[in-house]
């Protein structure tokens, strides 16, 4: 992955959370996580990458935050099936969204939904995953970027 | 007026029909997957849906094409996040009318809907 690439996919995050859920949402500067301590919060939605590129694009959020994105899409439910949908969700748009510059041999899976900490066992991570930081309010989510070339 | 709503994601079928505002929607059913959808499409036989592309089991493309074969005057409209040309192109030449990219307001996926009903293609 190159810095264009990265750029992509902040891009695509900034889109997501200014356009549609909140535009004091900040987007921090990406940097990289460590393999054996991959950052995961309340829900965490995973998307598997084949094609041109392998491995996965993950958002990870606190209960609170996944809230306040679902009052944007009008959504006052926020009950367990409601809160992985969301976050499985964001993860297919900002991912499909980057196909626009990935091109469609860049294959993105459904989500797959894990809650708490149990979710770092299912990522299979490259050796450089890149983590994009997201903070509204006190609440810090995050996309992490893991693909190999 | 019949619309049948197809997304895997609950929050996005909610949203969708919260959304839609024209009175010729008389009848709103939802599919949360593209076996189901073809399902409830050959009961009811809708005027018009709303199609995500990546879903379990059989994905909007396919949908698509099957659902042009059962009824070809179908109006779909593609509601999905894969941003790329090919796939909105592929969609396009299986028989959807419309390709509307995620994120979306209401405002933007009324009119897109409405040039459909009108019987424009969008996107």
């Amino acid at each position: 992955m190159d810095e264009d690439d990265i750029q992509v996919l902040i891009d695509g995050t900034v889109g997501y959370f200014h356009g549609l859920v909140d535009r004091t949402t900040e987007i921090g500067a990406p940097y990289l996580m460590s393999r054996e301590q991959p950052v995961v919060s309340d829900y965490t939605g995973i998307i598997g990458i084949e094609g041109a590129r392998h491995g996965l694009i993950y958002f990870t959020a606190p209960s609170a935050m996944l809230r306040h994105i679902l009052l944007a899409h009008g959504e006052v439910q926020a009950t367990t099936e409601i809160m992985a949908d969301i976050v499985g969700e964001v993860a297919n748009t900002i991912s499909g969204n980057a196909r626009k510059h990935f091109g469609s041999e860049f294959e993105i899976s459904v989500p797959t939904v894990h809650r708490g900490p149990e979710a770092a066992k299912a990522l299979y991570l490259a050796e450089r995953s890149f983590l994009i930081p997201i903070s509204w309010r006190q609440y810090q989510a995050a996309l992490v970027v893991s693909l190999r070339d | 007026m019949k619309l049948l709503i197809v997304d895997d994601s609950k929050v996005i079928r909610n949203r969708i029909e919260r959304a839609v505002s024209f009175r010729k929607v008389k009848k709103v059913m939802t599919a949360a997957n593209g076996e189901e959808a073809l399902a409830v499409f050959r009961q009811h036989l809708p005027e018009l849906v709303t199609m995500d592309i990546t879903m379990p089991k059989l994905d909007g493309i396919e949908c698509t094409a099957a659902m042009v074969g059962l009824k070809p005057d179908v109006q779909i409209l593609i509601v999905s996040a894969i941003a790329d040309k090919a796939t909105a192109i592929e969609a396009l030449k299986r028989g959807a009318n419309g390709f509307l990219l995620k994120p979306f307001t209401d405002v933007q996926l009324n009119d897109a809907l409405e040039m459909l009903m009108r019987g424009r293609s969008h996107g």
